[in-house]
């Protein structure tokens, strides 16, 4: 494996520096979507609700950081989603309630037949072996008192998986798949280096075999070159072991190779989700079109032509008082009255394509009028129209329909 | 990207087996940039050999006690005038009796200021170590555990901070040491009161290691291995001793160096108010509290004690900031 890291590099010398994508592209093939995969993990209306406390002796809830307010997504068998947004969108508190890190405020999480959301601490310890993580900081993510062996052999230990005189064994196996010298285990963490303390956090999720990893942002601290190395090896894995990820990332640059289904997230909330194809070609949110703005090589194809990147002013709002509306719209270049009125319902508008916008279209080419007032029951500004009666069906559903919202006829209905 | 990167370079060093790379950046370990820092600092060394130097003296009393070299409770009144003062200049000082003689007893003041260190530097071990105890788990609980254990635990050493503990030291030493006796079963006279000693300086000395073992923990614990041994399905016992403690070791090592003098005087302070070993067992203490009545008539028999006092605490002090500047060279406290 680790031969074959130092083709990848090697291979994209180059004057100018590439970009993960470009670099991946060259020794794997991009993953692909398999439609008629299986669920094997579905959010269904995640909340992660943070109480804010008043400071003092009677520390009363004085409100809730919403950190996570509602999303839902499918994982299927072996594949991989990313999840893309900002810093402070709540990326890592979805990855961690999803993992029972954090014990979800509302939701579920359906993993074979049980909801991990509200099961009890002793059940979940036995269910730990099917769902793992990858941290973010291989600085911290590693204990700098333990060696190397001890940390990938505790999940080993603590789940009794191998006899103990074949731990060592076991866990030279996992450091050479991924791509350490087996050897190396009496070492310790501050003896290697960002990748190779990556490589070994991602040994200790591999070592109770599980059948999801929620990858939190695994590349974020590394350099581009060994982004890549990483991301490799991440799909190889996948690929032997049939893994179904959920690929954390702040761009859309690093996900591009890995996943084929992309959720984007915005302050607690998806508001686009879609396979490859929607997201990088034919984004309709805002927002992905500004993330995609800023990737190198898409940006070209999304801004037909115009080089300029759309910035993003400002930070993302608290999530203690996030905007009314749609949350998005003290950034939003197109937002109008009803964006500060209505949440936008996160609308299927494609086979695999879902936004929540009140304008969705391709970048330059959003409606003039809301496309959701029908549905809302209310007028172009917003206000309650009296002739016209929601649409029930707006609940947003994990995975997606056979039936969409036509953006060209204004109604839901059949392709 | 043209020049391989140093994460590429070091991948091809770990690759090809020696150790070039582990020689490379085992120089830039925290643990041996602290001790060559330590190693710097002058005043630091030499506090340092001052601690080992009382460590080796108070290891060696009790053998030479047993080998018969010194003895510090053999009383010689030909020593004494007929005021029971030492007779000879400078406190008696002779070849056979370097330090002098002892007031009253005849005995030689060297070889009870020796075995007094021992008695005092056990005393303040032991309680060191009670006190460590406690205040290491109470803090890792405490800051690990969060919540309504954090605020029990608060409130606790709140409490204890607010307990007059000198005089109820006073008032309840009867009760203390009859339960100390009774329920614990130690032997009735010094061993009672020297377990009454070291359990009342632990009991109430855990609270500081208690608080700054919190502040720590509470940082530890935002890192993200914690949050990894959790995913692991590790138990809470496992993540506070495993995970968190072996983190500790600085700030606990920085503590104990600077709760040990604390202890030291402490125990001198008791004695003077009446707890604790009493002669003819010497202990520093009571020693000093007993040449108080000499200061004047005898002045270097009360001069010798207080000096080793204070050369203990101010040594151990200096030995403690020492560490805590070379283990946390920010000196965030
Ligand atoms: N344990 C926590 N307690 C309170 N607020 C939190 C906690 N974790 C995260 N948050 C808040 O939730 C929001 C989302 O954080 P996070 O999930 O880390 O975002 P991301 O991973 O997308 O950068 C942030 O505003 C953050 O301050
Ligand atoms: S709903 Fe309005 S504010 Fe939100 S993204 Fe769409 S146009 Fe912008
Ligand atoms: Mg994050």
């Amino acid at each position: 494996m680790a031969e074959s890291d130092q083709t990848v590099t090697e291979g994209t010398a180059a004057e100018e520096v590439p970009t993960v994508d470009e670099v991946l592209s060259q020794a794997h093939a991009a993953s692909e979507l398999d439609p008629d995969a299986p669920a094997v993990l579905t959010v269904s209306n995640l909340r992660m609700y943070f109480p804010v406390r008043s400071t003092g002796i009677i520390r009363r809830k004085v409100g809730d950081i919403q950190a996570v307010d509602g999303i839902s997504l499918a994982l299927p068998k072996g594949g991989s989603v990313g999840l893309v947004g900002e810093s402070g969108c709540g990326k890592s508190t979805a990855g961690r309630a999803i993992t029972r890190l954090y014990q979800p405020t509302a939701g579920s999480i359906e993993f074979e037949g049980r909801d991990l959301a509200t099961i009890s601490n002793r059940e979940l310890k036995p269910l730990r072996r099917e769902v793992q993580m990858i941290f973010q900081d291989p600085y911290s993510s590693l204990n700098p008192r333990h060696t190397v062996g001890s940390i990938v052999a505790a999940p080993l230990r603590i789940h009794n998986v191998v006899p103990k005189n074949q731990t060592l064994k076991r866990v030279q196996e996992l450091l050479e798949v991924v791509g350490l010298n087996p050897e190396h285990y009496n070492r310790y963490p501050n003896e290697f280096s960002g990748g190779q303390r990556q490589r070994i956090g991602i040994a200790r999720a591999l070592a109770l075999q599980p059948k999801v990893i929620v990858a939190d942002e695994p590349v974020s601290a590394l350099d581009v070159s060994i982004q890549a190395q990483v991301i490799n090896l991440l799909q190889d894995l996948q690929r032997e072991f049939d893994i179904a990820f959920l690929f954390i990332a702040h761009d859309l640059a690093v996900v591009r190779h890995f996943c084929p289904e992309i959720a984007v997230m915005y302050l607690g909330k998806i508001v686009e989700i879609g396979d490859r194809d929607s997201i990088y070609n034919n984004a309709h949110h805002p927002y992905t079109q500004a993330l995609l703005s800023a990737v190198p090589d898409v940006k070209q194809a999304i801004t037909g032509g115009r080089r300029e990147r759309i910035q993003l002013t400002g930070d993302v709002p608290s999530p203690i008082d996030p905007p009314s509306g749609c949350r998005f719209r003290t950034r939003c270049p197109i937002a109008q009255e009803i964006c500060s009125r209505h949440e936008p319902p996160l609308l299927q508008i494609g086979r695999r394509h879902k936004v929540a916008c009140h304008f969705p279209g391709r970048l330059g080419e959003h409606p003039h009028a809301p496309l959701t007032a029908g549905l809302l029951g209310v007028d172009a500004e917003g206000r309650p129209d009296p002739g016209a009666s929601p649409s029930s069906d707006l609940v947003e559903q994990p995975g997606y329909a056979d039936t969409w919202f036509d953006l060209d006829k204004k109604s839901i209905g059949r392709a | 990207m043209t020049a391989p990167s140093s994460e590429l370079d070091s991948h091809l060093a770990v690759d090809r087996g020696p150790d070039t790379l582990l020689t490379e950046v085992v120089s830039k370990s925290p643990m041996r940039l602290a001790v060559a820092r330590f190693r710097k600092d002058k005043l630091s060394m030499v506090s340092l050999v001052v601690v080992v130097l009382f460590f080796l003296l108070a290891i060696s009393a009790p053998i030479l006690v047993a080998a018969d070299l010194i003895d510090p409770l053999k009383n010689d009144t030909d020593l004494l005038d007929e005021y029971g003062l030492p007779l000879g200049s400078f406190g008696g000082i002779s070849g056979d009796h370097w330090l002098g003689v002892e007031p009253g007893g005849g005995r030689d003041a060297l070889a009870r200021l020796w075995y007094g260190t021992t008695f005092s530097l056990s005393i303040a071990i032991a309680a060191t170590i009670i006190a460590m105890f406690i205040g290491v788990v109470a803090g890792i609980v405490s800051g690990a555990a969060g919540g309504w254990v954090d605020a029990i635990i608060g409130r606790a050493i709140d409490l204890t901070l607010a307990f007059p503990q000198t005089l109820m030291l006073l008032a309840l030493s009867a009760v203390g040491l009859a339960f100390v006796e009774e329920i614990l079963g130690v032997p009735r006279g010094n061993p009672a009161a020297a377990v009454y000693v070291v359990g009342v300086l632990g009991l109430f000395g855990w609270t500081a290691v208690a608080r700054i073992v919190r502040g720590q923990v509470l940082s530890l614990r935002e890192r993200e291995f914690v949050q990894a041994s959790q995913m692991i399905g590790a138990s809470r016992f496992r993540i506070y001793f495993r995970e968190i403690l072996p983190n500790l070791w600085a700030p606990i090592l920085v503590t104990f160096t600077l709760m040990m003098p604390a202890f030291v005087s402490a125990e001198a302070a008791l004695s003077f108010l009446g707890v604790g070993i009493s002669a003819p067992t010497p202990t520093l203490g009571n020693i000093l509290t007993d040449a108080l009545r000499y200061a004047d008539s005898a002045f270097l028999y009360f001069f010798f004690p207080a000096l080793l006092i204070a050369i203990i605490v101010v040594s151990f002090n200096l030995l403690g900031d020492g560490l805590r500047d070379a283990l946390d060279p920010k000196g965030h406290r």
